[in-house]
């Protein structure tokens, strides 16, 4: 068991700027998801931590011991790649086996601990079999399987769930968090899907263009964005984003009254379901574009102060399309941001 | 709309007729008149006097050797070649381009390349003098001198064909998705055990592919040893040449033909069968 410390780390391909200096500390046992874009660098900062990709400035230390310049192999980790990367020529049981043989560990206990890995990933069934007659899910477990088998210090995943249909993904994902819990092993976890990073993760760090925008547990995350890009990524609907301009502390959208904690131009960041419905005369006027019957819940989008707006309204509310209402923001649960910068105000709510 | 079902027939006709009438028919040909008696019920007479031959032997061993020699050398040298180039980053369809120019010159040409470098007044020779290592033109193709014909055979070949397996492996590398070597190398493998492990095993269709190639055609080598040594060599092929054009005699040149065409049958059955891949390990 070790933890990863990610020390200003920087990745430039010719001149493009991949990392711009990534500092990030996972503790001993916790699960870190990476979560952003697609070319947000994630997946670099991933393969560098794996030794699979040269970093231009930079270290990183894995236990305390500084990794950076050592094989992949003499790091201690174990990796579950995107595609699996299953060896196609191997049975399962050779598969689940190959670390451990590469470790050179005798044969009795390596018998023992592959049979470990797979009953931990139901997939003892297999072991004889060859990966081309297993399904997506299998062969996914097959490749967790591999990598617990070595009981890494630490686990690294890209992208683990990615090639898998929803429902399964869904089966996997909680079953992950199960196995992951009982190995307790050091996990920096790399995904572009919010909802993963929420269900899974101890911590999220959102990046952003090479840099690490905010890394906090999921609910802060999801409640305390640091900034637009956060709030706006971040959570299915996304956060709304209102433009509000305070003076004196103070600030008023239709007939709403805002404390918000700087003047200027500011941006009024609510959750869907953080607000109240109320009569169009005691909130900011909401008008409905749109009312979609999600079954748990009532989407409505629509526009509040000339920005666009969506609401998660409770499925029992007689809302339709056209509909003018006043919405009325949770104050705990406001997040304020600069319109210039886009970053949250510190001393929110 | 779907389209009548002889359309697809009609389509394929042209290719099928066009194999038949120059591949098939001249086959079957080859095949009956190597069995022709000359009037004689004996249909073995052209084999019988083929095996008979003086030469016969010296182009079963030659051909053999040539084969034997040249082939798991190329086979080695585009493997490490192919290997380089997956590892190069820029640069690499230059250096491929570069490695695949001798494909394009024809065996006679490269043959007469060679010849330019290795006869008595060659560059070789002109190159040894002056640094006073000969002391005149000294002959390296002669029949008195087979080892060094030899040598100077098997380099023509590698130099002229070598590519055609590169060509094969490299495609069959870039098959490989990264991430095996890359899990292999995560799991604790150093390069060579990687290779050997992962990379060689998922390369074996493509090795067998470039094998059966470069065999087929190897057993064919002819233009080349012409080139370089006339008939001090004598190669099946240039046999079935020889007893073609300089004898007159169909039948023994056919005998020849269809010996060779049984042995690369016979090599390819072999590659088949030693190299096969079950389908469910592959990817």
């Amino acid at each position: 068991m070790a933890g990863i410390q990610i020390e200003r780390v920087g990745k430039r391909f010719g001149g493009a700027l991949a990392l711009d200096s990534v500092s990030l500390d996972v503790a001993d046992g916790e699960f870190v998801a990476l979560l952003g874009p697609s070319g947000c660098g994630k997946t670099t900062l991933l393969r560098i931590v794996a030794g699979l990709e040269t970093r231009s400035s930079g270290a990183v230390r894995i236990g305390g011991r500084d990794v950076s310049d050592l094989r992949p192999a003499d790091r201690g980790l174990a990796m579950v790649f995107q595609n699996y990367a299953v060896f196609p020529h191997m049975t399962v049981f050779d598969n689940v086996a190959f670390g451990l043989r590469m470790q050179k560990k005798p044969r009795e206990d390596i018998e023992r601990k592959v049979r470990r890995a797979a009953a931990l990933l139901q997939i003892e069934p297999y072991l004889d079999r060859y990966p081309a007659k297993l399904s997506g899910g299998q062969r996914q477990r097959v490749a967790v399987a591999r990598a617990l088998a070595v009981e890494p210090a630490v686990l690294l995943m890209d992208e683990p769930l990615s090639n898998l249909d929803a429902l399964l993904r869904l089966e996997m994902r909680a079953e992950l968090k199960s196995v992951l819990r009982e190995a307790k092993t050091t996990t920096l976890y790399v995904t572009h899907d919010q909802t993963e990073a929420m269900g899974l993760a101890d911590r999220i760090a959102v990046m952003q263009q090479g840099r690490i925008v905010q890394a906090d547990a999921p609910t802060t995350v999801y409640s305390r964005p640091a900034s637009t890009f956060v709030g706006g990524f971040v959570g299915s609907p996304p956060m709304n984003f209102v433009k509000v301009t305070a003076s004196g502390r103070s600030a008023r959208l239709d007939a709403l009254d805002l404390r918000p904690p700087a003047d200027g131009d500011l941006l009024l960041g609510f959750r869907g379901e953080d607000v109240q419905l109320v009569p169009p005369d005691e909130g900011m006027t909401f008008v409905v574009k749109v009312a979609e019957p999600m079954g748990s819940h009532l989407l409505l989008t629509g526009s509040a102060a000339g920005c666009p707006v969506r609401v998660v309204a409770p499925p029992t509310a007689s809302v339709h399309a056209g509909d003018r209402l006043g919405l009325r923001p949770d104050p705990d649960r406001i997040a304020w941001m600069s319109q210039d910068s886009g970053l949250a105000l510190d001393g929110h709510a | 709309m779907t389209a009548p079902r002889w359309i697809p027939y009609a389509l394929i006709a042209p290719a099928a007729l066009f194999l038949a009438a120059l591949f098939i028919v001249p086959l079957v040909q080859t095949i009956l008149l190597s069995f022709d008696g000359g009037g004689t019920p004996d249909h073995l007479a052209n084999y019988r006097k083929m095996a008979g031959d003086l030469n016969f032997t010296l182009a079963i061993r030659n051909t053999f050797l040539l084969v034997g020699v040249v082939v798991p050398i190329q086979l080695a040298l585009a493997m490490g070649m192919a290997v380089m180039l997956q590892k190069m980053s820029t640069g690499r369809d230059i250096v491929l381009w570069i490695w695949t120019i001798p494909l394009g010159v024809s065996d006679l040409a490269a043959g007469l390349v060679w010849l330019a470098l290795l006869q008595n007044s060659g560059y070789l020779n002109t190159v040894l003098f002056q640094l006073g290592l000969l002391d005149g033109p000294t002959p390296w193709l002669n029949a008195e001198t087979p080892v060094t014909l030899f040598v100077g055979i098997v380099l023509a070949e590698i130099w002229r064909a070598t590519a055609v397996v590169l060509i094969v492996l490299v495609a069959g590398f870039q098959l490989i998705p990264k991430e095996y070597s890359e899990a292999a190398e995560v799991f604790g493998a150093r390069s060579w055990t990687a290779f050997r492990l992962i990379t060689l095993p998922l390369l074996k269709p493509s090795i067998q592919s470039a094998l059966i190639l470069r065999t087929v055609l190897a057993f064919e080598v002819f233009a080349v040893v012409y080139a370089l040594g006339g008939r001090n060599m004598p190669v099946l092929v240039g046999e079935a040449y020889a007893w073609q054009y300089e004898n007159q005699n169909y039948g023994v040149a056919a005998a020849y033909a269809v010996l060779v065409m049984v042995i690369s049958l016979a090599a390819t059955v072999v590659y088949l069968y030693a190299l096969r891949t079950r389908p469910e390990t592959q990817p």
